[in-house]
């Protein structure tokens, strides 16, 4: 499925727009980290809590149990909250 | 160790060869990206870097002492966890550690904390040159074997079963978060280190890690708080000599101490600073060479304590005794109207003879003495907020 990187992950991805497979948004992200190997741990805390300016929405809902099932068809996105200073 | 005079050797029909001499760079690390300043061993002019990392919060940038050419940074972003780049080649290319310090998620039921920075960074003695060892916010002691690539937190004191005693609640550490720092690897034995907790104390180890003794006896806390509780312990900073690295300096919350080992209680030496400015602060640089020679960067730590300069005038007060008498040292620095102050990593020292001085400002200046701080001159300005600086020596 798509998934829309935000700005501050670029430097992992180079693309606005990966590819990356998963039942689950945790099977997601365990892709994109073998993908783009470090991203994982910037975007998620090591007690598995999204850090507190990262969301992730899926199919415009914002979700944070990262359990979350996906399908195939799903677009997911993850966003930088308003932060900064 | 002073730097040495280099000669060459004339061979018959040969031009003299040169041996290269060292670059000085002056590691910068700020709020929004570090910066390196180069100069030759004259210390006469600086070249400023482009930024690197820009808008990363860089706690700490450090050149490996033992190859001259390795470097790790402590980064995070406003958005994104922490982590620790790594630079093979003095800063020309970066890579990110693949396993950047994080606690070990512990059983159900005990409390569980999450790396918010990496604050800290030391690197191994030079029996044990892949080694590094990483202080953190909230307070964590972590080591690396492998050049900073991968991280394990030190269960000897991460998992201590008094953490929680020595640390106190999370939420009352210092503004920016409670900090574990001065990580301190005695040059005589690989294992004997120390380390500083802001709050938690002082704490030695003679076994790389595995037991911790606390080591704050003779240090005053906060008025009407308890001193045999160690989370009412706020060490600033705690340095060794190089000299005889049985004498230690802190910078503490409650005043300026020294303590010659193997004795175990503090003496508060900076009862002999100026009344009027106290001995309050965060930076502290011992000189490399002479035991009783130090520096301090005195901030108002007064009423709702400000941490600015006292009365908006920037000193560093220098001690060539020990801490029995100290002098002002501000020739150059702004006389008046100059409310910034100095961080706790914010402050280093050359190694060249007279030794050079250096430090950053809340307010984005670096300064420098090429004269043991006798007199001082702005070499950088303009920059984010400066939370750490170190003076190395490159190798080419």
């Amino acid at each position: 499925m798509k998934v829309r990187i935000p700005s501050p992950l670029l430097s992992y991805t180079r693309s606005k727009e990966v590819s990356a497979t998963g039942a689950t948004l945790t099977e997601l992200l365990t892709d994109l980290d073998r993908q783009f190997p470090g991203l994982r741990f910037r975007l998620i805390d090591e007690l598995d809590q999204l850090r507190p300016h990262m969301r992730i929405f899926v199919n415009r809902d914002q979700v944070r149990d990262l359990a979350h099932p996906l399908a195939p068809g799903d677009s997911v996105q993850i966003i930088q909250a308003l932060s900064g200073g | 160790m002073a730097r040495k005079s280099v000669r060459s050797t004339v061979l018959s029909g040969q031009r003299p060869k040169r041996a290269p001499s060292p670059s000085l760079a002056v590691l910068v690390a700020t709020r929004k990206g570090a910066f390196v300043l180069r100069s030759d061993s004259t210390r006469r002019s600086w070249r400023l870097s482009k930024p690197i990392m820009l808008g990363h919060i860089v706690h700490h940038l450090l050149l490996d002492p033992r190859d001259g050419r390795s470097m790790l940074m402590a980064a995070r972003t406003g958005h994104l966890g922490p982590t620790v780049f790594r630079s093979a080649d003095a800063g020309r290319t970066w890579k990110e550690a693949s396993r950047p310090p994080a606690f070990r998620q512990t059983g159900a039921g005990q409390k569980k904390h999450v790396v918010d920075h990496t604050f800290w960074l030391t690197p191994g003695h030079p029996s044990e040159p892949k080694v590094w060892y990483a202080g953190t916010s909230p307070q964590g002691l972590f080591r690396s074997e492998d050049s900073g690539d991968t991280w394990e937190p030190v269960a000897g004191l991460n998992d201590h079963p008094e953490y929680s005693q020595w640390m106190g609640w999370l939420e009352n550490g210092t503004p920016d978060g409670p900090k574990l720092h001065s990580v301190l690897v005695d040059p005589r034995d690989a294992a004997h280190l120390y380390v500083a907790m802001s709050s938690g104390g002082v704490h030695e180890s003679l076994d790389r890690g595995t037991t911790w003794t606390a080591l704050v006896q003779g240090e005053e806390v906060v008025e009407q708080f308890d001193a045999s509780r160690l989370d009412f312990h706020d060490p600033h900073c705690v340095r060794l000599s190089p000299a005889n690295p049985d004498r230690l300096y802190q910078q503490n919350h409650c005043g300026i101490y020294r303590l010659d080992r193997p004795g175990v209680e503090w003496t508060r030496i900076g009862r002999s600073m100026p009344k009027s400015v106290g001995d309050i602060g965060f930076p502290m640089v011992v000189h490399p060479r002479e035991v009783d020679t130090l520096w301090v960067f005195p901030m108002d730590g007064g009423g709702v304590w400000p941490r600015t300069s006292p009365g908006g005038r920037p000193a560093a007060y220098r001690s060539r005794n020990g801490g029995g008498s100290w002098q002002r040292q501000d020739r150059g620095l702004p006389r008046r109207d100059a409310w910034w102050t100095v961080k706790r990593q914010a402050m280093s020292a050359d190694a060249a003879d007279p030794l050079g001085l250096y430090f950053g400002t809340t307010s984005g200046e670096l300064w420098a003495s090429r004269n043991e701080g006798e007199s001082w001159s702005c070499i950088a300005r303009h920059l984010p907020e400066i939370y750490a600086v170190e003076a190395v020596e490159l190798r080419r």
